[in-house]
């Protein structure tokens, strides 16, 4: 039976599980994960966008989406300089106030400033801390072979954390996990796409948010828990603006913030947490489970700003998004001091004016708390929408 | 034999530097006006070595951008992309060749040619996002040459293991599609002959460019790191891999082996050594060197001579009897290095410490550049739990005059040097 890290959603009414994992979403102490270790466990934090968590829970370890906090940086600023966004630091923080204790933690080439966390975090603590070379030319033939390779490599050095060796078993039972996983968050976002006024773009947020924090066995559980009763919720269709959020797929906005939009958009579409939900079709649990994954990694993925693929021009997969989720206009933010986000928020204008479709600018940092201005510039937005 | 004339060969260096410079200006600008495409490429894993046996003109979009800041007219160039909807947060250099593009090319030094095809590694993702720019606007192709860099501190894997030998493959792999492109775009048959040719002068720099900076460990040193170091280092990104580069830096053994055994320094009486860690600051770049040397400060070494030289540092040497298996590996490696210079720069900086006898480090982390800034302050943490060197850290930008506050940065220079001063009258004193 699978360890129930969060547990509290169980036997709750529909709005009661969503304050549950809103709670946790809010809680800088992670309880989950110190019940976690309090069991023994070990935790492997990777940061974002996407890390190949089955081969840590294959290991029986905890794969810790370390995706910011609300927390200030008072130990972590000392590390790092003035021009930074938010989640490097409150990431670090995280560790250096002991809210969470890692065994290992592994960075990702996404940002200039993510791929130089391997080497701050290894200076300030023993236990492995690396950089998985997720590949940067996913058009070159080679690239599915390295990175099972590397994948290979990974898997070796989590071995020797976990203590455990990964067997094909193993292996295999953790992608049968993750994919239920990512069919069940594919079942919320189209509710969202089809009936978003069943879940609210802030609801879905809460409920996907929760499974980078415990065992994706209990979120799975939580999911098939939560949407029957989505499915059933005696709410009415409202007169709201069906849009697209985009910039979501590191840092992550304010809840209030989410909320904010969500009371006056309907949120049919977004990029937020898009690692938990980068791969987009089951990968295969027969043959070179290795290979299976990292074909997947790059053959059946979405997209972000930070990952170069010339089959995916970003500004064509905005239009495609927007497209699919029948979605009359877009929100472009990126994190205050996100280079990627900030580069691609000017394709994305750009191509958007190009085509008449409405938009909404914003910047954003996790910790900030007032954002009445956006939220009366959202409203004047909508309205101006709805009334032209 | 012939005497060496001590008047025409101190300083000849900076001379033909400056020189070659500016013939590369000339040079793009001629194939801007046939309308000769370019390949854009960057300090970091230009691939130049490859990319001149198809005969592209090689635009290295950082010199350029750079050269904005340098002639004191960077300002213009940033707000016309900021106009255009780039954020004040992002990389200057960008948003300099942004406004390049968006005026056809004008640029203060010279037209510069439109891209036919831009190759990249991930050395900095800003690369990739850049790029990407040029994509939308041009419709060419880019390639980004994927190197696999150092994993965790003090891990990188050596040529003999499997590791490595997989990381190699990756990148022969490339390379390999790479040359088809090329030939498509360039119209060109690939030429392993022209490869070799290329290869020997890269060898001949990456050797003489090792060599050098070894001999800046004299006392007193023979070359300012960021100032008569940044003319060199343009030398090599320029010129890579061509003949007038591998004579540059045979001219320039020379002259450092001559400034060494004659004890030739600076311009100035070398008080203090100093490493340099970051990237210059363009904006006033004469006054910033200034702020040291009227202390007496020389900078001695510079972890941006080895990363934004790509590696070159190293001196790696190509095997030219397996060319493009031989250019896979040193790319690796070579890269590899750039980027243990920006991530790891703690051990660089230890190391110097002791080989460059150094009295003190000065940290300049940057707004553009999150790549080699991100770590600084906890890189200077490590060196200073490990050394008894002082070091100071000041942040400005190497484009962005807004972010520049000379007066300050002069006050704290000022501080560093009281400081040194007073540790070396007091470590006098406990001699005595």
């Amino acid at each position: 039976m699978t360890l129930r890290l969060f547990g509290t959603w169980q036997d709750q009414s529909l709005d009661g599980i969503f304050a549950e994992c809103r709670e946790l979403a809010e809680d800088a102490d992670f309880p989950t994960v110190k019940r976690w270790r309090e069991n023994g466990g070990k935790v492997l934090g990777h940061f974002q966008v996407y890390f190949p968590e089955e081969i840590a829970h294959a290991a029986g370890m905890l794969p810790l989406k370390m995706r910011g906090a609300p927390v200030e940086p008072t130990h972590s600023d000392s590390r790092f300089g003035s021009y930074l966004c938010s989640i490097l630091k409150t990431n670090l923080e995280l560790v250096l106030s002991n809210r969470v204790e890692l065994d290992m933690f592994v960075t990702h080439p996404i940002c200039d400033a993510a791929r130089n966390l391997a080497a701050v975090w290894g200076r300030n603590y023993p236990y492995p801390c690396q950089i998985l070379y997720l590949p940067q030319n996913a058009n070159s033939k080679a690239s599915a072979e390295y990175l099972r390779g590397e994948y290979e490599r990974v898997k070796n050095d989590i071995e020797a954390v976990a203590g455990t060796k990964v067997t094909d078993e193993a292996l295999r039972n953790s992608i049968a996990v993750y994919n239920e996983n990512r069919s069940l968050l594919r079942k919320l976002y189209d509710i969202k796409r089809t009936q978003p006024w069943l879940l609210s773009g802030f609801e879905a947020y809460l409920l996907m948010n929760a499974g980078g924090m415990i065992l994706r066995e209990e979120h799975n559980e939580m999911l098939k828990a939560a949407i029957p009763l989505i499915e059933v919720r005696p709410v009415k269709r409202q007169d709201k603006i069906r849009v697209v959020f985009e910039g979501g797929f590191c840092e992550q906005p304010p809840l209030d913030l989410i909320r904010a939009i969500s009371q006056s958009c309907y949120i049919v579409d977004d990029d937020l947490m898009i690692g938990l939900r980068w791969i987009l079709e089951d990968v295969p649990l027969e043959g070179d489970l290795l290979m299976n994954m990292a074909d997947a990694y790059l053959e059946k993925s979405t997209y972000s700003p930070v990952q170069h693929d010339a089959r995916k021009p970003k500004e064509k997969m905005l239009l495609q998004r927007i497209a699919d989720s029948g979605a009359e206009a877009a929100i472009i933010t990126a994190a205050k001091m996100c280079e990627p986000g900030l580069e691609d928020q000017v394709t994305y204008i750009k191509t958007l004016d190009e085509k008449g479709i409405p938009y909404f600018v914003g910047e954003f940092e996790e910790n900030m708390t007032s954002f009445d201005s956006m939220e009366i510039q959202l409203e004047t937005f909508t309205e101006n929408l709805m009334f032209s | 034999m012939t005497e060496i004339n001590k008047d025409e060969l101190v300083g000849r260096g900076n001379k033909e530097g400056a020189d070659l410079f500016r013939e590369w200006f000339d040079d793009l600008a001629d194939h801007a006006k046939k309308g000769e495409g370019a390949a854009y490429v960057f300090v970091m894993g230009s691939m130049a070595e490859l990319l001149h046996v198809f005969d592209f003109p090689l635009v290295l979009p950082e010199i350029t951008s750079l050269q904005t800041a340098v002639r004191r007219v960077a300002d213009t160039y940033l707000a016309e992309a900021e106009d255009y909807g780039y954020s004040p947060d992002i990389c200057g250099y960008v948003k300099a060749d942004i406004a390049v593009q968006l005026r056809g090319g004008q640029h203060p030094m010279g037209q510069i040619p439109k891209p036919s095809i831009a190759v990249m590694t991930n050395a900095c993702n800003t690369y990739i996002k850049w790029a990407e720019i040029w994509e939308r606007i041009y419709k060419i192709p880019i390639v980004v040459i994927d190197v696999p860099a150092t994993r965790a501190a003090g891990g990188q894997f050596q040529p003999g293991s499997s590791d490595f030998e997989r990381d190699r493959k990756y990148v022969e792999a490339q390379i390999r599609e790479l040359i088809t492109l090329c030939e498509e775009v360039s119209g060109k048959k690939f030429d392993i002959d022209r490869l070799r040719e290329s290869l020997g002068y890269a060898n001949d720099m990456n050797e003489g460019w090792r060599r050098v900076l070894e001999l800046n460990k004299s006392k007193p040193s023979l070359f300012n790191a960021v100032t008569d170091g940044t003319v060199y280092l343009g030398v090599s990104n320029n010129l890579r891999g061509t003949k007038k580069g591998s004579q540059f830096f045979k001219n320039l053994v020379e002259e450092m082996e001559y400034k060494s055994a004659h004890g030739i320094g600076t311009q100035i009486v070398e008080k203090y050594r100093l490493g340099f860690v970051g990237v210059p600051c363009y904006p006033i770049f004469r006054r910033f060197s200034e702020m040291f040397t009227e202390w007496g400060g020389n900078f001695v070494h510079s972890t941006y001579l080895n990363f934004a030289s790509g590696g070159g540092s190293l001196g790696y040497q190509y095997d030219v009897n397996r060319p493009i298996e031989s250019l896979a590996e040193g790319f690796l490696i070579s890269v590899r290095e750039a980027m243990d210079n920006m991530f790891h720069q703690d051990r660089v900086v230890i190391d110097w410490v002791k080989n460059y006898d150094l009295d003190g480090v000065v940290y300049h982390p940057i707004k553009s550049c999150r790549t080699v800034s991100t770590g600084l302050a906890d890189g200077r943490r490590a060196m200073m739990a490990a050394t008894d060197i002082p070091s100071l850290f000041i942040e400005s930008d190497m484009m962005d005059k807004r972010v520049v506050s000379e007066a300050q940065m002069k006050n704290r220079a000022d501080a560093f040097f009281e400081g040194l001063a007073s540790r070396r009258e007091m470590a006098k004193l406990a001699q005595s």
